[in-house]
């Protein structure tokens, strides 16, 4: 079905049919909530994703903290992130590793005022 | 008989937080933050609320995909803070008020408002940065507290409409308590920003300060943004300023605003502040 938000560009709405596909991935990421379960995926990270009945491709993403795959994989990133605090990774480095620059160049954006709205309210805009 | 003095709408970024935490509040990047939120701070001091209603939403912390109420209401004597996965943050465990949250919780739902009831609920840092940023880093918290949280991860989220609607039953029934208390309502949470995708980072700057405008000029003109626009405009978790509306709506309809202060960035998010009080 089609939606109404499907026009805003790279972006990745939280819906039902989303929450469905990243069930099990969100509930990973969520158990890192809990220190003992931390020191798990520190010690043996394929041993503990083991536990959790991910989809081969949400599995690898995780594997290959490839934050853009993981949201189209149904993830969430309050969720997604409990992995980037688990690596110690600012949320400059992940927003820069899903729009393609350096976390310098992510702060900077910030710095000078973040991404600007013109241009980015619908796909078909060109910037 | 309780009353509802004040409202403060603020965000809630976790990094501010961070900045208390680590002494990082007079750093070139912060300082300018907080240099607006002193006067806030003295406003705290001088009103001396006895209870706040904080209207905030949890992050994957005491709510999973397992379990998603839209509304949730803290009625516990304290809330413990949550391990976000950093470890919990190192700040006062937060006396709640079982009395008036009951009371709340009676009333709301007798008034055809569902509210869920929470006895143990663990609190991020989307209820524990406000009282940061309103009341620094006191040993224990100058007030009693009653969380209340909202949903805004999982679309849909509540309208803004529904928690204008919200406030208005909450001061409804926050006047029929038999104690003669005062009560702020904090809304949080925003303003403009987006953390996920390929457009993360971005801001929208009239968005937020008409937004600001608009909570003493045009309230009910607020309350009719839809969820696709907040998206579009604010970004996909600009969207939590739907918070901030329950706040207003508790607030009488031409309560006047005291202070505000507008920056960008705080990490990813502009940061705003606004106090309003009733006449």
């Amino acid at each position: 079905m089609t939606k109404d938000y499907d026009d805003i560009p790279g972006t990745y709405i939280f819906d039902g049919a989303h929450s469905r596909k990243g069930y099990y991935l969100n509930m990973f990421c969520m158990s890192l909530n809990k220190a003992e379960n931390r020191d798990l995926f520190r010690v043996d990270p394929m041993g503990y994703l083991d536990r959790f009945p991910l989809t081969p491709t949400q599995r690898q993403a995780v594997i290959d903290r490839d934050w853009l795959a993981m949201l189209r994989l149904g993830g969430n990133i309050y969720y997604t992130f409990k992995i980037a605090i688990f690596d110690g990774l600012s949320m400059q480095n992940v927003g820069g590793k899903m729009s393609g620059i350096t976390e310098e160049e992510f702060k900077q954006m910030m710095i000078n005022g973040g991404r600007p709205i013109e241009g980015n309210r619908y796909t078909q805009e060109k910037n | 008989m309780a009353k509802i003095i004040a409202g403060v709408g603020t965000s809630h970024v976790p990094a501010i937080g961070a900045a208390v935490d680590h002494d990082k509040t007079e750093t070139p990047y912060w300082k300018p933050l907080f240099d607006g939120y002193k006067k806030a701070r003295e406003w705290m001091t001088e009103t001396k609320p006895d209870v706040v209603i904080l209207v905030y939403n949890d992050h994957a912390s005491a709510f999973s995909l397992d379990l998603i109420p839209t509304f949730a209401i803290g009625v516990a004597p304290e809330f413990q803070p949550a391990d976000e996965g950093y470890g919990p943050r190192k700040v006062p465990v937060v006396e709640g008020h079982p009395e008036l949250a009951w009371h709340i919780t009676e009333n709301l739902i007798l008034d055809e408002f569902d509210i869920t009831i929470a006895n143990n609920m663990p609190v991020d840092h989307g209820l524990s940065v406000p009282l940061s940023i309103m009341c620094d880093k006191p040993a224990k918290w100058p007030c009693k507290v009653i969380p209340l949280c909202v949903n805004v991860i999982q679309y849909p989220q509540p309208t803004g409409n529904r928690c204008y609607s919200l406030g208005k039953a909450i001061k409804k029934a926050v006047e029929s308590f038999d104690e003669d208390i005062t009560i702020a309502i904090f809304g949080t949470g925003g303003m403009s920003h987006q953390l996920q995708g390929e457009r993360a980072g971005l801001i929208n700057e009239d968005f937020d300060k008409k937004f600001l405008d608009d909570l003493t000029q045009d309230p009910v003109g607020l309350t009719k943004i839809s969820h696709t626009e907040y998206i579009r405009e604010s970004g996909s978790e600009g969207i939590e300023m739907v918070m901030w509306l329950v706040m207003r709506g508790a607030l009488d309809d031409n309560a006047h605003e005291v202070y505000r202060h507008y920056h960008v960035p705080a990490s990813n998010s502009g940061a705003g502040l606004i106090i309003l009080e009733n006449d």
